[in-house]
């Protein structure tokens, strides 16, 4: 690796540490981003020449706040009678120090800038997109490049979104137990967002996507490790590797789906797996179930099966059953379906997502689900209505191309049916 | 004699390689292994997994099972155990085992992502 190569990944992995502490010391964002990219331009010229310090985010800390606390005193010193000097309490030579020996605010610094980028008034891809920006420090270019949209345009929601959250009062204590909870909460939720916004991609773009999903096991993992006993996280952490494990065998040459029972699974990529079930018997050991553990779970028993025949379909239903209690949702319901049809046949797993209907009468998956059901029961007319309408409903190509597959083998069925009368 | 060579790095730079950069070291890497391995000089070589997937076990009286790596610095490390076992729990009943026979310190029970066997004759 070259010298420039190591000082980016230094940099990039202390930069939630630094941007948040220089966060809690100026108490605005942007001051904060600025100090942040002035420590790291003398880092770029000071790192090659003295070698990297012994800790990176410390040193960004310590030459971010000073290169700011000078910038102000120079505009302080061209406004007449510069009256209370509140950043003097910042300037004694003990500060470096102490900061380097109390951890504990790092927990609660990272923890509070991913949070802020949760507002609640913002929509998700604003989340997602401040969080890639403020917290990954992905570049504006990087990040319109995997939101498929042009730079300018995610420059706008980006500064559209750091407004809103400059008008919201963020507390800058720390947080009682409580709040803490909270927001440890709200953040994997925002985690899980982003990994999503990369999984969800079709072929077509699943390349450009990918970034977001490694870039959410990165801040998944940074969670895990200030908060190392939260069997959720652990759970989220898991989650997310077991499905990035499938990445490579996700979509063929042309990009279309490919389903997991079709899948090359020597593609998967096993140290995510060995990783994901590590950490889910991990979480198991603390007996506090939640939504992602659970289907952590599910996605481990996946991962276990060597052939899709092997897969252990009961406990699956098994485990969708307690996500149901836990999150009730139609869609959950619709996955379990799948579980069911499989341990009960489509004939049961048709009956029980019938009342889904209406909730889910615009959902493209649940059409693509019912067709299949239907085109295992023989009711190959009925199938073929649901399959036009999730191509309507489909949120890619790839999707509807998926969906076309199954129409085409219906096709060949009834010719094959009538041939053979 | 036999040495140990302990591997240490930022696992957070290390975890920022690329597939295409990660495998270029390993195979540097195994241009060193392998003139060792002719020579009957290599032992076992492990890759660990991230310290998130880190458990251990305080030899306290009763023994403390913490999540996360080991992160005292008041011992020191003074051996290891490469042990094959079905789940975590299984590994934690080794440890406590062990801890029975040597009490105090701590053991960091860390999942092994691969392992090459080595070439020394016992």
């Amino acid at each position: 690796m070259t010298d420039t190569a190591w000082i980016n990944a230094a940099l990039t992995s202390a930069r939630p540490q630094a941007v948040g502490a220089l966060l809690r010391y100026f108490r605005n964002l942007d001051t904060a981003e600025e100090a942040y990219q002035n420590a790291c331009l003398r880092a770029l010229k000071s790192w090659p020449i003295n070698g990297p310090p012994r800790d990176a985010a410390a040193w960004l800390i310590m030459v971010g706040r000073n290169v700011a606390i000078d910038g102000l005193r120079r505009d302080r010193r061209q406004q007449p009678l510069p009256e209370d000097d509140v950043i003097s309490d910042l300037e004694d030579t003990e500060t470096e120090i102490a900061e380097r020996l109390d951890g504990s605010h790092y927990r609660d610094d990272i923890l509070r800038l991913l949070f802020i980028c949760c507002h609640p008034e913002l929509p998700a891809t604003q989340q997602i997109a401040l969080a890639l920006r403020i917290v990954s420090g992905l570049s504006v270019k990087q990040i319109a490049r995997a939101f498929l949209v042009s730079e300018a345009a995610m420059e706008q929601r980006i500064t559209r979104a750091k407004a809103r959250v400059a008008e919201a009062n963020v507390a800058f204590e720390t947080p009682g137990a409580v709040e803490r909870a909270e927001r440890l909460s709200v953040v994997a939720a925002m985690i899980y967002l982003i990994f999503n916004e990369g999984y969800s991609a079709g072929g077509d773009t699943a390349n450009a996507r990918a970034p977001l999903c490694e870039e959410a096991i990165r801040l998944g993992r940074l969670l895990l490790r200030l908060f190392q006993s939260e069997p959720e996280i652990m759970g989220l952490n898991a989650l997310m590797l077991l499905q990035h494990a499938r990445a490579a065998a996700r979509f063929d040459a042309q990009g279309s789906l490919v389903l997991l029972d079709d899948q090359d699974r020597s593609k998967w990529n096993a140290e995510m797996i060995a990783e994901g079930l590590a950490l889910i018997d991990k979480a198991m050991r603390h007996r506090r179930s939640g939504p992602y553990q659970i289907q952590a779970a599910i996605a481990a028993l996946h991962a276990r099966a060597r052939r899709p025949e092997e897969t252990d379909w009961v406990q699956i239903d098994l485990l969708y059953g307690a996500l149901e209690l836990m999150q009730p949702s139609p869609v959950v319901t619709l996955n379990r379906s799948v579980a069911v049809s499989k341990v009960k046949g489509a004939r049961a797993a048709l009956e029980m997502i019938e009342p889904l209907a209406p909730k889910l009468a615009n959902y493209f998956h649940f059409f693509g689900v019912r067709g299949a059901f239907l085109m295992q029961l023989g009711r190959n007319e009925e199938a073929r209505v649901a399959f036009d309408r999730a191509i309507a409903l489909a949120n890619s190509p790839a999707e509807a191309d998926h969906i076309r597959m199954h129409l085409d083998r219906l096709m060949r069925d009834s010719r094959a049916k009538i041939s053979g009368k | 004699m036999l040495y140990a060579i302990l591997c240490y790095h930022d696992e957070d730079v290390v975890g920022s390689w690329n597939k295409e950069h990660d495998a270029e070291i390993m195979n540097k890497l195994a241009v060193v292994q392998d003139k060792l391995r002719q020579q009957g000089r290599l032992g076992p070589v492990a890759r660990l997994l991230p310290t998130t997937a880190a458990t251990t076990l305080r030899k306290s009286d009763p023994p403390l099972v913490i999540d996360g790596p080991y992160a005292e610095t008041k011992e020191q490390l003074l051996g290891f155990y490469i042990i094959d076992c079905k789940d975590l729990d299984e590994a934690l009943n080794v440890a406590r085992d062990l801890g029975d026979a040597n009490p105090g310190g701590a053991y960091e029970i860390r999942p092994v992502n691969v392992l090459f066997p080595g070439s020394i004759k016992a």
